[in-house]
């Protein structure tokens, strides 16, 4: 049949709005020259060595024990940590949908919920050693355990499941409460229990959802720098080995193809989730809650829950909290009062405080809109627009998802620090603040695409076919209708990017020169020394700065949010 | 008010979809031909997926024809994007843009087209008088009733004096009572206007009371086209008759002309019926029968068996069975007729005028 013609019609209506055009060859350009072309010098790179095409390089870091050591433990600390975190948010969104809760407990969950978001990757690991550690508040001072070890395994599988349980808790809850009530209801009704019912009903239900949060985590955890970095010890993962690699054993190729297995783990895992999962989880809870449910008002079941889920919760921020407190200490573990500010002193007199925040601020803040409005340009095109290399847009924009910050920085080195294909081409961005602004946007672009995307599918598609009935173009579509309907997407994209790119530290650490001083990476640097006063001081601050910013998109969201009067509507 | 009337021509056009489950290709719209005069009323016709709404999507230019062109007042217009063509589009939805006030949404083309100030309040005044939302230029889109958010999308598509305005079911998101309302408002403005339009629908009373002509589309292909009168009394399938109305069919052979009159046999009985020449004698035919052009009486064509009788206020209404076929009759204005009851036995008549074949 003669679809040619369908199709040439539809290429040249395309070819007829030059903006559009031109939006499409920037954003294929900008994904293939720092998403696709980084990971592909790797494997290039590691395949590709001084005697040809060889998987010498491959077989020398297998035979490496720290390495293959350092697989089985990324890949012991993932599972663990994704059980634990499915099972422990699978609790909290059980609770929080099935149990009527107390004010204080549904605050104390937000909060929860929120910390993760908002908070620098390592300051759950930095008050893991501050509470637990050898002169931990509670281990030495109220427990007089004198060598309790924080570091390695366990430190680093507790310190990931707080860090990442919220997000299954989020994820989850969002499952939980598509389940119609009447189906449960339905089995009570023929006489099941409220465990039977969870077991036959819920459970099964639930799944494909339990498994892709599951595996969700585990890309998370086995991606994880931050934490392995200065709870590990001597425990690497991957992400550590890579790393030291760069910089201890300055082996460039050895490291390019670790980053390939990791990435090869990290790929696998994101498949298995993106195309296989998430299709179940759609197929099994498709439909909406068709009432509000009946809550378990029985106090037998409601107070120790709740009391068990409040109880992790304050654990949770107490950990926290404990970042800020330490910082206020005369030294941490000997001296706990007068309280001071000494160390915030000392971050600005001493340690050039005020040139890191001000270039991670900085740098931030030129990558935020950046990451907002590409994130919104290439939902637009993904949800509403049909052209041929769209598949191409939305595979990689999500790819990069997958793949972990070390192993973005890796690939940047290889890529960019010699030009393209090592010719010396575009080598000069390399080692400028323009590689960092790029790394920050391309970390941050999955989850802007994806809040787009979403919010995007909510928006009738005739509303835009009207405008471009009525005589708009493309470029004018988007700007006078699709961004006002999503501006609080927008507005969130933008500062999620910002938080995101301010607390940025597995790619940077990798990237960034002694010309800029960025907070996490001195955060990083205090910790690993020891000096945990001043990185307690960094990361307060950097603490404040993030949740400043969200404090200020929710205002500015009261005030100027229209989105939600429509997604209400729909 | 349009600064020009304008035809549509669609020639030869077919648009392929691929089935997302089985990805075969399949036509949506197969090899159709359509002439739609200047300042007509035309509707398409037909059950879902019968390929009316994507014909319409393709003169807006949403959709781009695999086969064929379309032309638009004589021009080819295949090529042209949406916002280059001179149509102007009501949707189902509404599709007002939600973050503007009615003023914004009316005003939103003429601000494309860099009219002035001036001209654009004066142009969206008017309108807005013409479809009755006079001092309503400042409510925000969510503060509407349904029926008055129709009218702005009609406001919304009048202002831009469009050669062609298209309407994509407008109608069916509106209860019972404000559709015939509003489909007056529309033929009225329509009218007012002088402005070309072509409706796409499914329910065939809107379509009959709105149009100059009705395209009937039947799985891509157009099945009849015509004024309202000549599809209803004289449809061209039993699918045209089935879908425009409620009717019965008779299977029969046509034994011989009288006249312009035709002598079918119908289960051994013979029966008169109006206008037959297309069908020639020997052949087989069915002969189609309105309800309300079919009486029950004591004696007639043949005998039938009541079983249902109903008292519906104007008819009663009556299913009979003549053998396994069942039959619907209206008896209208039944107040002093003879009421069979369920169960009785009665005969079926009809005039050669009321009866057709096909």
């Amino acid at each position: 049949m003669a679809t040619t013609q369908g199709a040439a019609l539809d290429r040249k209506k395309l070819m007829a709005d030059p903006i559009m055009v031109t939006t499409i060859v920037v954003l294929i350009t900008f994904l293939t020259l720092f998403i696709l072309y980084p990971l592909a010098i790797l494997l290039i790179d590691s395949l590709y060595g001084t005697n040809g095409l060889s998987f010498d390089t491959f077989r020398r870091i297998l035979a490496m024990p720290t390495f293959t050591r350092a697989i089985s433990n990324t890949l012991k600390v993932g599972f663990v940590v994704g059980i634990l975190s499915t099972l422990i948010g699978l609790l909290f969104a059980y609770v929080e949908v099935y149990v009527r809760l107390h004010s204080f407990a549904g605050g104390l969950f937000k909060v929860v919920s929120m910390l993760p978001v908002v908070s620098p990757p390592f300051v759950l690991s930095l008050s893991m050693i501050m509470l637990f550690g050898k002169a931990g508040l509670i281990t030495r001072f109220l427990l007089g355990i004198y060598d309790n070890n924080v570091y390695g395994y366990w430190g680093i599988v507790i310190v990931q499941t707080l860090t990442f349980f919220p997000v299954c808790y989020m994820m989850l809850k969002g499952l939980l409460k598509n389940i119609d009530p009447s189906l449960e209801e339905a089995a009570r009704d023929m006489g099941a229990s409220r465990m039977k019912v969870f077991t036959s009903v819920t459970l099964p239900l639930m799944l494909p959802g339990l498994g892709n949060a599951f595996l969700v985590t585990f890309i998370e955890s086995i991606a994880d720098f931050a934490n392995p970095m200065i709870i590990g010890g001597s425990y690497d993962t991957l992400a550590t080995s890579i790393y030291l690699q760069i910089t201890g054993a300055f082996d460039k190729e050895g490291a390019a193809a670790m980053a390939v297995v990791l990435l090869c783990i990290t790929l696998a895992m994101f498949a298995v989730q993106k195309y296989y999962l998430e299709s179940k989880t759609a197929a099994t809870l498709t439909g909406k809650a068709s009432r509000a449910r009946m809550l378990i008002e029985d106090k037998s079941v409601s107070v120790p829950l709740t009391i068990l889920c409040s109880l992790a919760a304050l654990f949770v921020v107490m950990m926290y909290i404990c970042v800020p407190i330490g910082a206020l200490f005369p030294t941490w573990g000997y001296k706990f009062t007068p309280l001071t500010f000494k160390w915030f002193g000392q971050v600005f007199s001493k340690y050039h405080g005020l040139k890191a925040f001000r270039d991670s601020f900085l740098l931030s803040l030129i990558a935020s809109p950046i990451t907002a409005l590409l994130s919104m340009i290439i939902s637009y095109l993904v949800v509403k627009r049909k052209f041929k290399a769209k598949g191409f847009i939305e595979a990689v924009s999500m790819l990069a998802m997958a793949v972990p910050g070390t192993v973005l920085g890796v690939g940047y080195i290889r890529g960019y620090s010699s030009g393209l294909f090592h010719t010396g081409i575009l080598s000069g961005i390399y080692g400028t603040g323009l590689i960092l602004i790029i790394v920050f946007v391309v970390r941050s672009l999955p989850t802007g695409t994806r809040s787009g995307i979403s919010a995007l599918r909510q928006i009738d598609k005739s509303i835009e076919e009207s405008a471009y009935d009525m005589g708009a173009d493309s470029f004018k579509v988007f700007m006078t209708v699709t961004l006002p309907l999503i501006k609080d997407s927008f507005l969130s994209g933008l500062v999620t990017a910002f938080v995101r790119s301010i607390t940025a530290i597995s790619a940077i650490i990798l990237l960034v020169t002694p010309q800029y001083l960025l907070i996490t990476v001195q955060i990083n640097e205090f910790a690993e020394k020891g000096a945990f006063s001043i990185a307690c001081a960094f990361a307060t601050i950097l603490i404040l700065i993030t949740y400043g910013s969200v404090l200020l998109m929710n205002l500015v969201m009261k005030f100027f949010g229209t989105s939600r009067k429509i997604e209400e509507k729909e | 008010m349009a600064k020009e009337k304008k035809g549509v021509r669609l020639d030869h056009i077919s648009k392929i979809y691929q089935d997302p489950k089985t990805h075969k290709d399949f036509y949506a719209v197969h090899d159709t031909s359509l002439e739609i005069e200047p300042g007509s009323f035309v509707t398409l016709l037909g059950p879902s997926g019968c390929g009316k709404t994507t014909t319409l999507r393709m003169i807006a230019g949403f959709e781009s024809p695999d086969e064929g062109e379309i032309y638009l007042g004589g021009e080819p217009i295949n090529a042209l994007t949406p916002n280059k063509r001179d149509t102007a589009m009501v949707f189902q939805s509404y599709a007002l843009l939600p973050h503007y006030n009615i003023f914004d949404n009316v005003a939103y083309g003429l601000k494309l087209r860099k009219l002035d100030k001036d001209t654009i309040q004066k142009k969206v005044l008017d309108i807005l008088k013409l479809v009755g939302l006079e001092g309503m230029e400042a409510r925000m889109t969510n503060q509407l009733s349904g029926g008055q958010q129709q009218r702005v999308a009609l406001a919304r598509a009048l202002v831009l004096e469009p050669g062609v305005l298209l309407f994509d079911e407008p109608l069916s998101n509106l209860d019972a009572k404000l559709r015939v309302s509003m489909r007056t408002e529309i033929r009225r403005i329509q009218q007012e206007a002088g402005i070309t339009a072509i409706y796409v629908t499914h329910d065939q009373s809107e379509a009959m009371a709105l149009s100059d002509r009705i395209i009937i589309m039947e799985k891509g292909v157009v099945a009849q086209m015509g004024t309202p009168q000549e599809i209803y009394y004289h449809p061209k399938s039993e699918f045209v008759a089935d879908f425009i109305g409620d009717a019965n069919f008779l299977k029969g052979k046509m034994l011989r002309h009288e006249g312009s009159d035709g002598i079918v046999d119908v289960g051994g009985t013979e029966v008169r019926v109006a206008e037959t020449e297309s069908v020639a004698d020997g052949a087989e035919t069915t002969v189609v029968l309105r309800p309300e052009s079919t009486q029950l009486c004591d004696a007639g064509y043949f005998p039938v068996k009541v079983v249902v009788s109903s008292f519906m206020g104007a008819y009663q209404l009556y299913h009979v069975m003549l053998g396994d076929n069942k039959l619907i009759i209206h008896e209208y204005n039944p107040k002093g007729k003879k009421i069979y009851a369920m169960g009785e036995t009665a005969c079926i008549n009809f005039e050669a005028g009321n009866a057709h074949c096909i």
